[in-house]
């Protein structure tokens, strides 16, 4: 049986300041991030367990000399057991690991939270008119791309190339649910009024461990985070942020269910598209979803077709293995959006982000009779992505109503703080609450501690089902400092979740 | 084949189920209008202003 799919996601927002005419992306990043520090610890990132230059495909680049700790880089680790930063010139949310697809689909939108708050503190920084604005979106409609990354654990057993042959047309052909919608083209493809995706036009390659050029749809890092013997990371770069929450539930669920179900090998077949690459934009420039691409062994297939096929790949895989039941609403709302689709993808508008969009661009078309050129419509395609509650449109449409909501916002803001009980997450997201002070150092798999001792003390955690809350909770109740903990763990070799075990 | 078919007919069912259901429970066009128009009118509100400026001043770094 196929491994729990521990799964997170990573995302990076596009920032802006209005009338700040030098205007830098990396000091205002960096600005966002300490505004949402404040008061809290800054507590470093370790690279020790961090190779992200090493290759799946196992013939990869050299992981290079990282140096323990990576001083000088903004970067906050949260209560939840999420990782705040700068990546390149963007503020970056790295969700912690998550026990299933509607708690991931939770903390993403925590993750909006955290933006939105970290701006609205930034701001009181600026000068008068100058206005800070954070959209989670993935282009800036002028070629420069940024990303929304999705995390699953896969077995290490799996062979890598069962994964690039039975993975690709599922990333290829999702698009049609999980797709932000996009005003034009980019990266010299093809020109049209409206595309499906934000990111489609940005992926030139089949398989490869880039990730900001030549970007491919089934990405190589090799970083597993974790037991290296047991596990991989897979690291999915193909999809847009979502402002939808429905939205993200279905795009991690299903791709979580989809994995589980390659390992298993209740896969028959890849699908196998004659050429991917040119698919992908193809499929998300084609509103209509009706358009049938070449498959490598002849004949041809629509996009909506390979993902009810995936879809019943899927329910009949469920019926055979004892998953979380949440995997059963992943399959009747893939079920019901397909559904949707088909009839009339506009019946979609109150679930995906493509659909709503376009929904409102065609209203402001026909009131105010606007060209597809008009800039208007590239405003309404940004501000659709604006984090500000009261600002951004998709919050505009889920307060009139217009669209859906899967949490109580109380839900939203209580995953900013607490971290998911069921993953290590638990342990690191109680340490910075608990012990802030006395930790130095953190990463997705240890955390470090200075006790006042000659040398610092490292707890790995190298398995992400340990260090939960059933496991760990007494412990660190009955350890008032990091001392204590650092003692009960048993110093440096010391394993937080074998030890709660014991 | 016998999938397929069985597939072509949940599909069916499920079209013509939710169909009845949105038009027992659809608004009539005059309401949408009206609800439509007032939507409108709150996200003019809030729209930044000047989008021709706005939008060509909105250039982002790659990333990832």
């Amino acid at each position: 049986m196929a491994i729990a799919k521990i799964l997170g996601t990573e995302t990076e927002f596009g920032i802006t300041v209005r009338n700040q005419p030098d205007f830098n992306p990396v000091l205002a990043s960096s600005m966002v991030i300490n505004s949402f520090a404040g008061g809290r610890a800054r507590i470093q990132w370790s690279l020790e367990e961090e190779s992200p230059g090493r290759d799946a495909r196992g013939f990869g680049l050299d992981d290079g000399a990282a140096s323990e700790i990576e001083t000088g880089l903004v970067n906050v680790v949260l209560t939840n057991g999420a990782r705040l930063y700068v990546d390149h010139a963007h503020p970056e949310y790295a969700s912690p690991e998550c026990i299933n697809p509607l708690q991931a689909a939770l903390y993403d939108k925590a993750g909006e939270v955290v933006l939105a708050r970290a701006a609205a503190s930034a701001q009181m920084l600026l000068e008068d008119g100058q206005r800070l604005l954070i959209h989670k979106n993935n282009s800036d409609g002028k070629g420069n791309s940024y990303g929304a990354h999705e995390n699953y654990l896969m077995a290490r057993e799996l062979p890598f190339g069962d994964i690039v042959r039975f993975f690709t047309s599922y990333l290829v052909s999702r698009q049609v649910f999980t797709g932000s919608g996009k005003v034009g083209s980019e990266n010299g493809r093809p020109t049209v009024d409206y595309q499906i995706t934000q990111r489609a036009d940005f992926f030139e390659e089949e398989v490869g461990l880039e990730t900001t050029l030549k970007r491919p749809i089934i990405n190589t890092r090799d970083e597993p985070h974790g037991d290296a013997s047991k596990y991989r990371r897979l690291h999915v770069i193909i999809g847009d942020a979502n402002m939808s929450e429905y939205q993200t539930f279905l795009k991690v669920g299903s791709a979580a269910l989809v994995l589980a179900a390659i390992e298993d090998g209740a896969i028959p077949d890849p699908l196998a598209l004659a050429d991917p690459v040119n698919t992908t934009w193809q499929v998300s420039h084609d509103t209509s979803l009706t358009k049938a691409y070449e498959l490598a062994d002849g004949g041809t297939v629509t996009a909506m077709d390979m993902q009810w096929q995936f879809h019943e790949w899927a329910t009949k895989y469920a019926r055979t293995v004892d998953l979380d039941p949440v995997f059963e609403t992943v399959l009747d709302n893939w079920e019901e959006v397909l559904t949707d689709l088909e009839t009339d993808p506009v019946k979609t508008a109150d679930r995906l982000d493509w659909t709503a969009k376009l929904n409102i661009i065609n209203e402001y078309r026909q009131r105010d009779d606007l060209d597809w050129d008009d800039p208007k419509l590239s405003l309404l395609n940004l501000q659709y992505h604006d984090v500000d509650p009261a600002r951004g449109l998709s919050h505009r449409l889920v307060e009139s109503g217009r669209m859906r909501r899967l949490f109580e916002q109380s839900a939203v803001e209580a995953a900013v703080e607490a971290p998911p009980p069921e993953t290590r997450a638990y342990f690191r997201g109680e340490c910075v609450a608990r012990y802030a002070d006395s930790l130095v150092a953190a990463n997705w798999d240890s955390l470090v501690f200075d006790v006042g001792e000659e040398t610092l003390k490292r707890v790995p955690m190298m398995e992400p089902l340990r260090g939960t809350r059933p496991r760990v909770e007494g412990l660190l109740d009955s350890c008032t400092d990091a001392a204590s903990l650092v003692e009960a763990l048993g110093g440096e070799d010391g394993r937080a979740g074998e030890k709660a075990e014991s | 084949m016998a999938e397929q078919e069985k597939k072509q007919s949940r599909r069916d069912t499920t079209k013509s189920d939710t169909e009845e259901v949105t038009k027992a429970a659809a608004p009539q066009g005059e309401e949408i209008t009206d609800r439509i128009d007032d939507l409108l009118e709150e996200i003019d509100s809030v729209l930044e202003e000047n989008a021709e400026e706005f939008v060509k001043n909105y250039v982002q770094k790659g990333g990832e």
